[in-house]
């Protein structure tokens, strides 16, 4: 056993500093596709219009009044990108005050008008329910029918590099004691069930997070499921697919209320 | 490569598949599909040849058919899907309940299968920190021993086989990626291959190496992954955090490589979408120093008698089940029995490459498989910088060639972490007509009923982690729990005694 505790010494402190430091790989981070600069309103692209939004596997990309990309139906396949570097661009960074979003529209970029207010109001809901949790939160996970691959993302932040344990989050494996839910998954008809008694079992005040496209929207299988907002209230919505762990650890500050009053667009 | 027959009834389909394992094939898979206007069943079996398929086209409006599982044991969870999506009533069939379908509400009661005094049902899930199948254990146990065990996986169905239809050929790409998030690659792998022996396009040499580098990128973090979690049920947490620095070191690695943690848009038909982002030299600088930590942190938890002696022993499943069963990847190899598809079937640059075949271990035990897991990473890292050192020295490289399929259907394989993955697609006018995946985990999820002899409560985390199925959220499983308790127990009894 004494050879572990060297072993464990081996390669230094390899935990991140953020958020009180930045943390590179964070900031490198390849988010959901965004309209480019300068592109949403143009003559040209209201012409093509449809032909744009075929481009979307998941049909993130509309074309209305202007052009715009729903960030929480994408998943990073980069088709549009690839295909009109002139129009669209990837989001730079995981992490941030507006790397997820307290109302689904707010996921919409650019984001429309009236969503602001809509913002506004649930921030100030959000902070007035999570005052109490203050430095200790407990988490609960729940998959809905998720790939898999948000599973290890999540997995990830127990482990040493972003270890939230160091920003008092424990998961728990009773929703008796948990403050959040961390929902994934595309919110399949089997646990529908379970994941509403989950969160019924939790005790006020409580945040549910929908973790990934899938969750927020159905991704792929938007066609019959719809994510996880049908089944239980979301608070803060996560987009990617997986997020990044970074911007896991991003969302659980702004469900706590710990990155300041104007976190969460 | 692949030889479809057509048979006349069931019971000769039957007896055709059965003659097929008799002579040393293996049982890979029995689905049914609507097919020019009927129910058309659908069986695999896979040789040193390839993977044969027999087909047997219902009567109109047949509700029953013979079952297959009396004679092939390993029909058993597929005949429970094809009664779910069909209501075909396998005919013999010994436990017709609802696998993917969620059933009637009387299927949610307890059911009990052992009956004596003081025996009860655990339900142990669906909300546990599952993964790709977030599934339901029933433990039916008098306390201790668990003489039963029941799974129910029909939670988080998600209907992928229903999604593919439709869908153009490069979209399928997407949701193949997406149909076992941790397997990526493999199932693209699959997914393409089957596209391209429909097509009948040539993958370039340059595509094909870095399809194994990314290929065996995620063998190794997914065999990491599980060591992690074995590590956590026996509570180690300095080998648990060695480990999960590691896994994050592979997946940074092969996110800098193609920009998804999961490898994803990597692998398109005919080929990769784009040359990695590192030069040969530089992901051989990097894989160079995670090899030998990786070595050395094996070989030190294979030498804590601790850890071992919960794995020793713990979970066997022998030779002979594995065999008749047709047990895929690590879970076969470490009970003798070995088919690695990329030896058996090889694709892409596999060919080209030579490494030592992973030995064959006869224990079966869930040591015997974490060392074929770690044989496998092993291996992995022996392979990628062979398919480096082939990479042509140009600096322009062909990496795609055009492949647009019209019409066909093939079955395409790829070796996943957990073993191989199966695609049967049928393409027309150039959409995806049908398309079924078989995931090795659904194959042997199966054989997690049979390996419980004498094994108790507390061996449950490490017999499921062993299997590497159900892959993430470990943390969260009972023994885990049960041995942090204890430890705080006693490390405030400890302060307690101090003070």
């Amino acid at each position: 056993m004494s050879i572990w505790v060297l072993r464990g010494l081996r390669d230094g402190v390899v935990t991140t500093r953020w958020p009180r430091k930045p943390d590179q790989y964070a900031d490198s981070w390849r988010g959901p596709a965004i309209v480019a600069s300068g592109a949403a309103t143009s003559e040209a692209v209201m012409a093509e219009g449809v032909e744009l939004e075929w481009l979307c596997p998941t049909g993130a990309i509309e074309v209305i009044d202007q052009l715009r990309v729903d960030q929480g139906r994408c998943i990073l396949c980069g088709r549009c990108i690839a295909a009109r570097p002139d129009l669209f661009a990837w989001s730079a960074g995981a992490t941030g005050p507006t790397a997820a979003a307290v109302v689904r529209p707010a996921l919409v970029v650019p984001a429309q008008p009236e969503t602001d207010q809509a913002v506004a109001a649930a921030r100030t809901a959000l902070a007035r329910r999570t005052a109490a949790l203050r430095r200790s939160v407990h988490v609960r996970h729940v998959d809905a029918g998720s790939d898999g691959s948000e599973e290890w993302e999540i997995q990830a932040l127990l482990g040493p590099v972003y270890d939230v344990h160091r920003l008092g989050v424990f998961f728990t494996a009773s929703p008796r004691h948990a403050d959040v839910l961390l929902v994934t998954g595309a919110g399949t008809v089997g646990m529908s069930g379970p994941l509403r008694t989950t969160y019924e079992g939790m005790p006020d005040p409580k945040v549910v997070i929908a973790v990934g496209a899938d969750a927020v929207s159905g991704g792929l299988l938007s066609d019959r499921l719809s994510g996880v907002a049908g089944s239980v209230p979301v608070d803060v919505w996560v987009p990617g697919s997986p997020p990044s762990p970074f911007a896991l650890l991003n969302a659980l500050l702004i469900a706590t209320g710990r990155l300041g009053p104007g976190a969460g667009r | 490569m692949t030889i479809t027959s057509t048979e006349p009834s069931v019971a000769a389909l039957r007896e055709a598949l059965s003659s097929r394992i008799a002579r040393g094939m293996r049982f890979a898979g029995l689905f049914a599909a609507h097919r020019n206007g009927g129910i058309t069943l659908s069986a695999h079996a896979a040789g040193p040849d390839g993977i044969d398929t027999l087909e047997s086209p219902l009567p109109p409006g047949a509700a029953s058919y013979p079952a297959l599982t009396p004679m092939i044991d390993a029909a058993f969870w597929y005949e429970r899907v094809i009664h779910d999506e069909t209501g075909l009533i396998p005919q013999g069939h010994p436990r017709l309940a609802p696998l993917i379908a969620p059933g009637r509400p009387e299927d949610h009661a307890l059911p009990r299968h052992v009956a004596g005094y003081g025996l009860f049902t655990i339900p142990h899930g669906p909300v546990r920190s599952g993964v790709f199948e977030s599934m339901e254990y029933l433990v039916e146990t008098p306390g201790e021993a668990i003489p039963h065990l029941n799974m129910r996986i029909f939670y988080k169905h998600r209907g992928i086989t229903a999604r593919f239809a439709g869908l153009t050929v490069a979209d399928g790409t997407l949701l193949a990626e997406r149909a076992e998030g941790i397997a990526s690659v493999a199932h693209a792998l699959a997914y393409c291959h089957a596209v391209e022996a429909i097509a009948g396009c040539e993958v370039p040499v340059a595509a094909a190496l870095l399809r194994v580098v990314h290929a065996e990128l995620e063998r190794i973090a997914n065999h990491l992954d599980v060591a992690l979690r074995l590590a956590d049920a026996a509570g180690l947490a300095v080998a648990t955090a060695r480990f999960a620095l590691h896994k994050e070191r592979i997946m940074r690695l092969v996110g800098e490589l193609c920009g998804s943690r999961f490898g994803r848009g990597v692998v398109v038909p005919g080929g990769v979408s784009a040359f990695a982002r590192m030069r040969p030299a530089e992901i051989l600088a990097a894989i160079g120093p995670l090899e030998k930590e990786v070595t050395a942190d094996a070989e030190l938890l294979m030498g804590t008698s601790s850890f071992l002696d919960r794995l020793r022993g713990t979970g066997p499943l022998s030779p002979d089940r594995a065999r008749e069963h047709g047990a895929l990847g690590p879970i076969g190899k470490a009970s003798g029995y070995a088919d690695d598809a990329r030896r058996a079937r090889p694709y892409d640059a596999y060919p080209l490459l030579s490494a030592d075949p992973v030995g064959q271990r006869a224990d079966g035990d869930a040591m015997a498989r974490l060392r074929v897991r770690f044989d496998e990473a092993a291996e992995a890292f022996r392979l990628i910088p062979q398919a480096l050192s082939h990479f042509p020295e140009r600096t322009r490289l062909t990496l795609h060639t055009p492949c647009d399929p019209a019409n066909g259907r093939a079955i395409g394989w790829a070796e996943a972490p957990q073993g191989e993955v199966l695609y049967d697609l049928t393409i027309e006018d150039g959409r995806i007509a049908h398309c079924q995946p078989r995931s090795a985990s659904f194959h042997n999820l199966v054989l997690m009923h049979e390996v419980f002899a004498g094994d108790i409560l507390t061996d449950f985390p490490f017999i499921e982690a062993s299997f590497g199925l159900s892959v993430a959220g470990a943390a969260l499983l009972w023994a885990a729990l049960w041995f942090w308790a204890a430890l705080w127990f006693w490390a405030a009894l400890w302060f307690w005694a101090a003070l």
